[in-house]
């Protein structure tokens, strides 16, 4: 599972610096707020990065630039060509490879006197304790309100610090959790959002350079962990709005009945993260309805023959712009106040990016009494792969 | 009273796609109140159907938790900004 440039194991805690690190850290070297002492701080500390991404990209690269000792990494998942956008520790040529391998070796190419571990696996509760407690602070860099929650629970049960951030299109978040008398992720938010009340894949997206910026902070706040400096984000939400170009905070108290940090904790062992945030399986299912459906190659073969079909695309006006069946665009969210614009009396296909809020919108035409209707089965993206492979798939 | 509801981004979609909106209001629960008024589609996401602010989603007075000061009866002034954080996880998959 783990793979590791040099052994760990037994390491006395370093003294002194090779003439060579001197150099390439002389720029911390010559601040009294670093200086030497710093320097092997950092090189004595051990971090562990959840998530290899967008907010792990400069994590990774700062933390292993800085010279921290030795950096974790952890993440399951493969690079994907839509990953480049914003996931700057890889390249084009890094595309299919396991991230946290791909991640490792970017990383000692950039800083290989440091120790990086990859972990090629996804963080649950049967391996976090063990995972965490070899390293000092805990990075939170997932995408995932199950594994926000897990790695919450693990580094409170272990008393270890958690420097979070979390983004949204053009809003970012960070604070630092998990500090003895500071507050944690249940004291901001005691209960993850229900599935169905978490933004759609319509409003989903993010602008690439945010997590960018998210990240760094959290890689400096990392730092200023490690050294012992200045003032840390605890008890502090930060709030970047990238749009508007502003930073806000607000206070977090720690919260006496928290159910994990709190005087009388309730959860003293790890749970189901799946089930306590209401999903099932590493991705959160999209609302669970079935309705009928029309596969990419049926509606092919049908339109062929000249069948009077009324093709219903529900996503936004921008994704039509990127691609589309020449259908009538009317987004989801917009349906139940236009719903007048269709005939029932018509035989209708609603397609949509993947078929989820197709699926969503078949369900509910029904509900109001379209008795013809049908899904297309994994939307656009199976219609490029079964029908057109010259429509993009995005 | 004016008083100024910052609406996040995950929440605009179900607010005309303002990114804030202001009102007279004496107290948070009335901003609010006046907030889904105008923007029916909101309600669900910020109450339950008992009509109590949801667990997961966290309003503020300026920089300070309503949970900590007078919950939805908070007073508020003239020029208070009220904040509505809804956690978000990451957001980039879908």
């Amino acid at each position: 599972m783990a793979t590791t440039a040099q052994p760990q194991t037994g390491a006395k805690p370093a003294a002194s610096l090779s003439n060579e690190e001197i150099l390439r850290y002389s720029r911390h070297l010559i601040m009294p707020e670093v200086g030497m002492e710093g320097q092997l701080k950092l090189k004595n500390a051990k971090v562990l990065l959840i998530g290899t991404g967008g907010l792990g990209a400069p994590l990774g690269l700062y933390l292993a630039a800085a010279g921290v000792g030795r950096l974790g990494l952890v993440d399951f998942d493969v690079v994907d060509f839509t990953n480049l956008q914003r996931q700057v520790t890889f390249g084009t040529s890094d595309v299919g490879k396991p991230k946290s391998e791909a991640a490792r070796a970017r990383l000692s190419n950039l800083n290989p006197d440091i120790q990086i571990q990859s972990f090629e696996t996804q963080l649950t509760s049967a391996n976090a304790l063990e995972l965490f407690k070899d390293f000092d602070i805990i990075v939170d860099g997932t995408d995932n309100f199950p594994t926000r929650y897990l790695v919450n629970d693990a580094c409170i049960l272990l008393g270890k610090p958690n420097v979070y951030g979390s983004i949204f299109r053009f809003e970012g978040q960070a604070t630092v959790f998990g500090m003895p008398d500071g507050p944690c992720y249940r004291c901001l938010y005691p209960e993850p959002p229900p599935p169905g009340l978490v933004p759609s894949c319509a409003e989903g997206g993010v602008l690439g350079v945010l997590p960018g910026i998210v990240g760094s902070i959290q890689a400096m706040e990392t730092i200023k962990l490690i050294l012992g400096r200045g003032d840390n984000l605890i008890g502090r939400l930060l709030l970047f709005d990238a749009l508007g170009m502003k930073f806000r905070e607000l206070k977090l108290r720690k919260n006496p009945n928290c159910p994990v940090c709190g005087t009388h904790p309730t959860i003293t062992k790890l749970i189901d993260y799946y089930e306590f945030c209401g999903v099932r399986g590493e991705e959160a299912p999209g609302p669970s309805v079935q309705v009928p459906e029309i596969s990419p190659r049926e509606l092919k073969a049908r339109l062929d023959r000249g069948d009077d079909l009324f093709i219903l695309d529900v996503r936004e006006p921008h994704e039509y712009q990127i691609c589309n069946l020449k259908g009538h665009l009317l987004p989801l969210g917009e349906l139940t106040r236009r719903v007048h614009e269709l005939d029932s009396s018509r035989e209708i296909v609603a397609h949509c990016r993947s078929g989820k809020r197709s699926a969503e919108a078949v369900d509910f035409l029904r509900k109001a009494g379209f008795r013809k209707i049908l899904n297309l089965k994994g939307g656009i993206l199976a219609w490029s792969d079964e029908v057109d492979p010259s429509v993009p798939k995005y | 009273m004016p008083v100024k509801v910052m609406i996040p981004s995950p929440l605009r979609p179900y607010a005309g796609k303002r990114d804030s909106a202001e009102f007279n209001a004496r107290t948070v629960g009335e901003a609010l109140g006046h907030l889904t008024t105008q923007f029916a589609e909101l309600r669900k996401h910020l109450f339950t159907e008992e009509g109590k602010l949801r667990s997961f989603v966290n309003v503020y007075v300026n920089d300070e938790d309503i949970r900590y000061l007078a919950k939805e009866n908070t007073p508020t002034k003239d020029g208070d900004t009220i904040s509505i954080i809804p956690s978000i996880a990451g957001g980039v998959r879908e």
